[in-house]
């Protein structure tokens, strides 16, 4: 039997709902994700099945909802919040770098605070400068807090499930522009658990570890290169924080060369400390220097052609992977 | 709860349990004793003691930096504390969060904050998880006058307010944040004004008087649970020390205010000597008795300074503790 295609959109409603079910205590909060369903349609149909007690819809006032979900969370409930872009999570910053990331080591080791923190990430779709940035390593910075940011509609749906029931705060990271890609998702219940990287394609000559919307572009690329006869392995790591290093090392002990692909401003983003962990693990085993693909330190502008422009495209990666093969 | 003799001397107690705590640690740090820095609420103990006198047991309390107080009057054990804001292996984290992080879960003291304004919205959290369970509590929230100039101030309070959580805000307006008089920084000093913004009842108390504050904390927590709704009480009192320990220990630490202001509200605006009148004048207290208490709570405090300064210093493991719950799906 075919397995069913679900979108990422959907992969991520079916989980809250089923999360919802599963556990009382579990609850959604934020801007619009009631009525409408989501700003980006990730929560429709949650409101309809679990009604207003459950499904709160916020003012925009975003200290409070992750102040009043952190209040919440430490007398003993597990708040699903939609902050409804990773950029305005800047909001909030001390609520959740402050507040959040350190209330049970600063309270004696006894609240568990499991807080889901959703956001729609990255750029693409000409949102602009305050609209299409991705921050996952503000967040990775940051001990008390884990850090996921998943790719695909099936790895969305099993890591926001174990998200909900990990009992620690959990950044959860959904570019924008994936919402509308379907992919295989079956109907029997699983999980993911969190920081395990996953290789979606084995292969010899080169690792490119790669996330969000740049991990379909690194597929695609890895297609177009195998087509000239280079093979090679793509990994995605899943979780940024706690970050699976050990199957990134194990790759690059195979392949000898390593390219990090994110869409996150290269200056000190994820790729750097990917890049510094590896050569600090497999000096010996690299035969290039380190590549990173990323976007260059800018503003993400509007205009269709400069966005393109800026952002690492599948022909960024194809042209890296040929500079150090 | 009536205002019995034996409920009038126990918050009396406990009044003065805080002030010679907090002139005990003030010494103690003096001699370098203390890690960082503690923020003294003498001047003050009124309003932790009648705010705290209106809650039941099961009730919650989120504070502030400036926490002591509130801590105590909601019967913390006095050791761990102490403890705690000598940093030693004994304090309620172990000595990891300090003065400015204290909290007992045991007693639903779900901790202070270093951070001026952010347990506004932690508190109205808390009655959200409250509303949600129907549990029948209330949630106390802790916070001063310089906090109410943060967004977060605004946020939480209209938001407790669309959604009617059981969670009283109680603003000590000492009037001072650090060196800024609140004169200067809010455009109206009526803090309790603001309560009308937020649909919800706004009372403005002495709070050098403990009883008054005592009454206007009920009310909000009658109301609150009831199941009407937030309250905000701005109990205005006078903040005796400087800002921090530390900072009156610097030279010119505390020379922003003006000459004699200090002196006069101690002179004429003392809680604990107001409070002792008041006790006197009703017939519950003699001087005899008022240095037997005086001496009983000193006692407590040298206990616990025995017990603080003779506990272990962290072993270094330890500071890599409690960063993450355990693993695992539950």
């Amino acid at each position: 039997m075919p397995q069913r295609q679900v979108s990422y959109r959907e992969a991520i409603s079916e989980a809250i709902k089923e999360e919802m079910a599963r556990d009382d205590r579990v609850f959604l909060m934020g801007e619009d994700v009631g009525i409408l369903g989501g700003a980006f349609g990730g929560t429709r149909g949650i409101y309809a099945m679990f009604g207003g007690e459950r499904v709160l819809d916020t003012p925009i006032s975003e200290t409070a909802i992750v102040g009043f979900a952190l209040g919440a969370a430490m007398a003993g409930m597990r708040p699903i919040v939609e902050i409804m872009r990773v950029d305005w999570m800047t909001i909030c910053m001390d609520e959740i770098v402050n507040q959040t990331a350190k209330m049970r080591y600063l309270s004696g080791g006894h609240p568990e605070v499991s807080l889901v923190i959703r956001a729609a990430a990255e750029g693409g779709i000409g949102l602009g400068g305050q609209h299409s940035q991705s921050f996952e390593a503000w967040f990775a910075h940051v001990p008390g807090l884990k850090v996921v940011m998943p790719s695909t509609p099936y790895d969305a749906k099993g890591l926001l499930k174990s998200a909900v029931r990990d009992p620690n705060p959990v950044i959860f990271l959904e570019p924008g522009v994936l919402y509308g890609v379907s992919g295989p998702v079956p109907e029997e219940e699983y999980v993911i658990p969190l920081g395990e990287a996953e290789v979606k394609r084995e292969g010899k000559d080169v690792t490119i570890v790669a996330w969000g919307t740049l991990l379909p572009k690194t597929m695609n690329a890895a297609q177009t290169l195998a087509e000239e006869g280079i093979d090679v392995e793509v990994i995605d790591p899943r979780t940024l924080r706690p970050l699976d290093i050990d199957t990134i090392v194990d790759s690059v002990k195979k392949t000898g060369k390593l390219i990090v692909a994110h869409e996150a401003m290269k200056t000190c983003g994820v790729g750097a400390e990917i890049a510094a962990l590896v050569q600090e693990r497999a000096f010996d085993h690299l035969d290039a220097p380190i590549q990173r693909v990323a976007t260059p330190d800018i503003i993400i502008p509007v205009n269709r052609s400069l966005e393109r422009f800026v952002l690492p495209q599948e022909t960024t990666i194809v042209e890296t992977v040929k500079s150090i093969v | 709860m009536p205002l019995t003799k034996e409920v009038l001397l126990d918050m009396y107690r406990r009044m003065l349990t805080i002030r010679h705590f907090e002139e005990g640690i003030t010494e103690l740090s003096k001699q370098g004793l203390i890690p960082g820095t503690g923020h003294v609420s003498i001047g003050e103990e009124a309003v932790a003691v009648g705010s705290c006198s209106a809650l039941e047991e099961k009730d919650y309390l989120i504070s502030t930096h400036r926490a002591h107080g509130h801590l105590l009057a909601r019967g913390a054990d006095i050791k761990v504390i102490l403890a705690e804001v000598l940093g030693k292996a004994t304090g309620c984290t172990g000595g990891k969060g300090g003065s400015m992080h204290l909290s007992d879960f045991s007693q639903h003291i779900l901790g202070t904050n270093g951070i001026v304004g952010a347990g506004i919205n932690i508190a109205g959290g808390v009655g959200l998880a409250i509303k949600m369970r129907q549990t029948g509590q209330v949630c106390l929230g802790f916070f001063g006058d310089g906090a109410t100039n943060r967004g977060t101030f605004h946020e939480g309070l209209n938001l407790a307010g669309v959604w009617k959580v059981p969670t009283v805000f109680v603003c000590t307006n000492n009037q001072y944040g650090l060196s800024m008089p609140q004169c200067k920084a809010c455009a109206n000093i009526d803090i309790s004004a603001r309560a009308s913004a937020y649909n919800m009842p706004g009372y403005r108390v002495d709070g050098t008087d403990v009883i008054a504050v005592y009454e206007a904390v009920k009310s909000a927590v009658t109301r609150a649970r009831r199941g009407d709704g937030p309250s905000l009480v701005e109990a205005v009192c006078y903040r005796l020390r400087g800002h921090s320990m530390r900072m009156d220990q610097m030279p010119g630490g505390s020379d922003y205010r003006p000459k004699g202001e200090v002196e006069d509200w101690a002179a004429k605006k003392d809680p604990l000597k107001i409070f002792r009148q008041k006790l006197k004048e009703l017939g519950y207290l003699t001087d005899k008795a008022a240095e037997q208490i005086d001496a009983e709570c000193q006692k407590l405090f040298d206990d616990a300074a025995d017990f603080a300064l003779n506990s272990p210093e962290p072993k270094p493991e330890s500071a890599f503790q409690w960063i993450y719950a355990q693993e695992g799906v539950k």
